[in-house]
């Protein structure tokens, strides 16, 4: 071995260069390759090492009959042996990935939000533990703490305890904190936000008694200085803040500031540094509506929303506006927009949107114009929407449940499968038997046009013509 | 006023660290940011706390002084031997010969003293100044070597709290301890853990069973070590925490822990070579002989464990032979002779489990295969035959060994997982960070309260009884699941007069033994590289000796070894599987 490596590093000086190699003299050339010393190895262990540090091994055993037990949801078993887990806080070793302090911490929320013995003063008083046993993440214990007591109604003892987390110093763990806190202030907004809102609701419900409302008034307008302050801090960095935002922006339109309402949704929709949010599309759509602004503005609003969630509800208004258009392209991506959410199965019994797609199938057919829009349409469609929306059983039970979802749907159907197709036959012969009129004209119309749907379902124009 | 009466007063408050002190009326402190009140009281503080300081510098060499903190000088080896005190009281309440604690382990400890050279004897000069060690630099100690002292705390009419503290080495130098306090509560604590001392054993907790096992071994008494390492896990014997109890004097800090806080269950090799270590350094002579009559036989202890194992009876004239044929039963190679290097130390529990091991390889091969043929023949003849005793059946003992293995593992396992290790008596490293660690504690105090409640479980029982028997069988239960009166019959075979095992194979665990000198092994134990049955056997032995299957591999390679060792080395170059 050492033979061998000192041959290889010779190898490599003869590479190197032979001016080099002639130059030095042995001695110099001895120093450059000292004999190799190999270095000692540790002393074998006698006993062997898993031993050693059982107490380290029983809590990490200990740990794990914990997750098992949090995972069948025995929240008695894992209390059990949390009581035993505790002791590692004697030990605690901080340079652990997730130290036994922030373990007992976590556990111990879970057991005492689903076991059936714990009350909320037990919470509380374990809750304060755990804020003064980590000052690293003493914010984090004191907003949990606060949602606790949120999802038990104690507003008020939240807010206290939101103001006390927000008077919370500690050196320089505050500055390190600095954006827990800065939720802690959000969440302190918020629920200045529900008092004004409450105030406000009271002012509305006793608009005439105007003198007791003007104490009610001033109590009102200082919880909106107070929300407003902390809301708009928090919106300003990237994140979902969508409750935040909501009630800033209502905050906002009641004062009737609409332009930074408007700069606040635009900034939160379209900043590129917050992440993909389909919500602030939605509110920004929504403020938009409010504000009586053009179909244009809104309709780049819903384009948007359609990129990132076609199956989204307000796509039905967005077809709906699209469907009015003058222009033929916004037509043309209304059909694609209402195709699209009927991919979803969250739609499939959706009335309103089945009786868009008929209308401006229908609308498409009557024309006779653009048949080639619903061609393409479905040509990427046909092999599974037969099965997925008009099969036998789904025209049964639609007809049991919703008969005006299964005439919108009959009609799609009788078009783009003709009239032969099981859920026409099936509706409209039902239709008929139950001697109701419109599922006549139905039946009626689908023949007339029945040609259209070999039109559709044919080979595509292009291959025809090659 | 206020100010003057706290101004001597600068511990920090438990509550909020804080050092503001206000006096109540009652005289006691009170934190002024948090309204925290001590027990601490203003008498107390200031006639024990500053006169103390002040007067422990003047009373240089006074004996019975007292430290700063209101604990005692004492000294690392003190500490030790209480820990022995209490062991070896344990001992006796577990029924060991009341001799032992005075007679037997008293004079060990005596003699280590010496020759360790920390009491009775007398000292070169030049090595005091060397050393500077509080306990050997100590002039009581030369010019009264024989002085009993030490002993004080062994003896039976000691009572329980009474500290030594004018034993001879209290009046050591109070420079040293003075230099030497802040990192420990004992007087040579740190010196203790710094000494490189190559020719002396150094005392550890572990150590202290080397004396209990060493003793025990002297007596002869019928705790094998493995048992002994299972009353300590059990609670039995005190070795975890043992220092809470520990006089109130005796403060521990700094370093001390290091030495008395253990925070492993002790390691049977290590106990077992420590205590061969001892033997030899204290020189003493070859100890009582291991007969026949003797609970550490391996005859005695096959038929133990054979019980416990719950296999038949008839297997013990099998381990008697094997026993006979290897020599493992004299006298010289069971009674130990310390310093003898030439012979391998005996480990009784393991050599015992080892010899059933290899009987079950003889009569059953275990080799995955032929044990469950075997099996089926019993069952069989078990079907028509309903005279005598049955037939024993490996299938069915697997099963009912396997279930109850799996319960008592899963029951172990958990226990081992719900192990408190923490005491009452709270330690710190040091002065500076007492307040945490009460913190600490108390926190975990109301934590443990506060999850107890709500595990619905009771909180922990009192601890069983001690018994030698983990597992028990009995045929008192008419449910079969005892086969200790199962026969052999279906397995062996007559020859000439003389039963033999109707199994002609046998494999060996290896074919070469390492060096256990340099290895550390004699062989390597690799599961998967062995049939099931065989490592199922080994886990029955390793559950109930609470030792790692290799061990017992080991030993069980060294018995194969020696009873075949003629047909080895006639056979070896060609086949490992031998023909019996």
């Amino acid at each position: 071995m050492d033979s061998f490596l000192e041959e290889d590093a010779e190898a490599v000086v003869v590479v190197d260069g032979k001016r080099r190699k002639r130059r030095r003299n042995p001695a110099a050339q001895a120093a450059m390759h000292p004999s190799l010393h190999l270095p000692f190895l540790p002393p074998l262990p006698v006993s062997s090492n898993e031993h050693k540090l059982n107490f380290k091994k029983s809590k990490e055993a200990c740990l794990d009959y914990i997750q098992d037990a949090l995972l069948q949801k025995q929240w008695k078993r894992a209390a059990e042996f949390l009581t035993c887990y505790v002791e590692s806080l004697e030990k605690d070793y901080s340079r652990e990935h997730i130290s036994a302090s922030e373990m007992i911490w976590r556990i111990g929320t879970e057991i005492l939000w689903h076991h059936s013995q714990s009350s909320v003063k037990e919470f509380s008083c374990f809750m304060e533990q755990m804020k003064t046993l980590g000052v690293k993440r003493y914010l984090k214990v004191c907003l949990e703490h606060v949602f606790h007591l949120l999802c038990n109604g104690q507003i008020d003892e939240a807010y206290q305890n939101l103001s006390l987390a927000e008077s919370w110093r500690f050196g320089e763990q505050t500055a390190i904190q600095d954006k827990e806190m800065k939720l802690i202030q959000a969440y302190r907004g918020l629920l200045d936000y529900c008092s004004w809102s409450k105030q406000k609701s009271i002012l509305l419900e006793h608009g005439e008694d105007e003198f007791s409302d003007l104490a009610v008034e001033q109590e009102m307008h200082s919880y909106f200085r107070k929300a407003a302050v902390n809301l708009k801090e928090i919106i300003k960095i990237p994140g979902v803040w969508d409750v935040f935002v909501k009630c800033y922006v209502d905050l906002l339109e009641f004062y009737g500031d609409h332009n930074e309402a408007r700069q606040v949704l635009n900034e939160y929709a379209y900043n590129s540094k917050f992440p993909a949010n389909p919500n602030a599309h939605v509110y920004l759509y929504q403020f938009l509506k409010r504000q009586g602004e053009s179909k244009k503005s809104l309709i780049s609003a819903l384009k948007i929303l359609h990129d990132i969630v076609p199956s989204h509800e307000l796509m039905i208004d967005f077809n709906t506006m699209l469907q009015k258009s003058k222009k033929r392209r916004k037509r043309r991506l209304g059909l694609e927009v209402i195709f699209a959410g009927l991919d979803y199965a969250g739609w499939k019994e959706n009335e309103k949107a089945w009786s868009c797609l008929a209308r401006q199938v229908k609308q498409i057919v009557i024309s006779e114009k653009h048949l080639d829009w619903i061609k393409q349409e479905w040509n990427s469609r046909k092999d599974w929407w037969p099965a997925f929306h008009f099969s036998r059983y789904l025209a049964k039970r639609n007809w049991q449940e919703n008969k005006n979802l299964s005439y919108e749907k009959a009609l799609v159907a009788g078009i783009l499968l003709g009239k032969d197709c099981k859920y026409f036959k099936y509706v409209s012969h039902q239709g008929c038997k139950a001697q109701l009129k419109r599922f006549r004209t139905l039946k009626k119309f689908v023949t007339r046009h029945n040609p259209v749907y070999l039109r559709i379902s044919g080979p595509p124009v292009s291959s025809v013509q090659p | 006023m206020d100010e003057e009466d706290t101004r001597d007063f600068n511990e920090r408050c438990a509550q909020c660290s804080e050092v503001n002190w206000g006096l109540t009326d009652g005289g006691r402190f009170y934190c002024r940011s948090c309204h925290n009140v001590t027990e601490r009281t203003r008498e107390v503080v200031n006639t024990d706390f500053i006169t103390n300081s002040r007067v422990q510098s003047i009373s240089k060499g006074l004996k019975k002084q007292e430290k700063t903190d209101g604990g005692c000088e004492w000294y690392i080896c003190e500490g030790f031997q209480l820990v022995l005190k209490k062991q070896v009281e344990a001992l006796e309440a577990l029924g060991v010969c009341p001799q032992m604690k005075d007679e037997i382990l008293c004079n060990f400890w005596r003699c280590y003293l010496q020759k360790s050279k920390q009491a009775y004897c007398k000292r070169p000069a030049g090595e005091t100044i060397k050393s500077l060690s509080g306990c050997e630099s100590s002039t009581d100690v030369d010019s009264d070597p024989e002085r009993p002292s030490f002993l004080r705390l062994l003896s039976l009419s000691e009572s329980e709290g009474d500290l030594p503290t004018d034993c001879s080495f209290a009046s050591s130098v109070s420079k040293v301890s003075e230099s030497t306090s802040v990192y420990s509560g004992s007087v040579d604590g740190s010196l203790y853990l710094m000494k490189n001392q190559k020719e002396k054993l150094r005392m550890t907790m572990p150590m202290t069973l080397s004396f209990c096992y060493m003793a025990l071994l002297w007596v002869r008494e019928p705790i094998t070590l493995s048992e002994l390492l299972r009353f300590v896990v059990e609670g039995h014997i005190p070795y975890l925490n043992v220092f809470q109890h520990f006089p109130e004097k005796m403060k521990l800090c700094g370093l001390d822990l290091k030495i008395f806080c253990v925070e492993s269950w002790p390691v049977y090799e290590e106990v077992f070579n420590k205590m061969h270590e001892l033997a030899a350094f204290l020189d003493l002579p070859r100890f009582p002989d291991i007969t026949e009559s003797c609970f550490l036989h391996p005859d005695m202890l096959c038929m133990k464990y054979l019980m416990e194992a719950n296999l038949p009876d008839e297997l013990h004239n099998w381990t008697r032979r094997v026993v006979k044929k290897i020599g493992i039963g004299e006298v010289d190679f069971l009674t130990l002779m310390p310093g003898n290097k030439s012979t391998r130390k005996v480990k009784y529990d393991v050599l015992a489990a080892a010899v059933i091991v290899v009987v079950l390889k003889l009569l059953f091969l275990l080799d995955d295969n032929y044990e469950w043929i075997l099996s089926e023949f019993a069952e069989e003849r078990n079907k028509n035959n309903t005279e005598g005793g049955p037939y024993f059946e490996f299938k069915k003992w697997y099963e009912v060994v396997k279930h109850s293995l799996d319960v008592e593992q899963k029951k172990l396992d958990e226990e081992k997982a719900k192990y408190l290790w923490r005491c009452e008596k709270p330690l710190f490293y040091s002065i500076k960070n007492k307040s945490k660690v009460l913190k600490r504690r108390q926190m975990v105090v109301n934590l443990q309260n506060q999850f107890g409640k709500l595990s619905g479980s009771v909180q922990h029982a009192e601890k069983p009884n001690p018994s030698s028997f983990q597992l028990s069988w009995s045929e008192e239960n008419r449910d079969g699941s005892c086969f200790h009166g199962h026969s052999l019959k279906g397995i062996l075979q007559e020859k000439r007069g003389l039963l033999t095992a109707m199994n002609p194979d046998y494999w060996l665990c290896t074919v070469k033994l390492c060096n256990e000198k340099l290895c550390g092994h004699l062989a390597h134990y690799r599961e998967v590289e062995f049939p099931q049955s065989y490592h199922f056997v080994l886990r029955l032995f390793s559950f109930l000796l609470r030792i790692q299957p290799s061990y017992i591999h080991d030993e069980v390679c060294m018995i194969e070894h020696k009873l075949f060792n003629k047909k080895l080395c006639k056979k070896l170059k060609y086949n490992s599987v031998l023909r019996k």
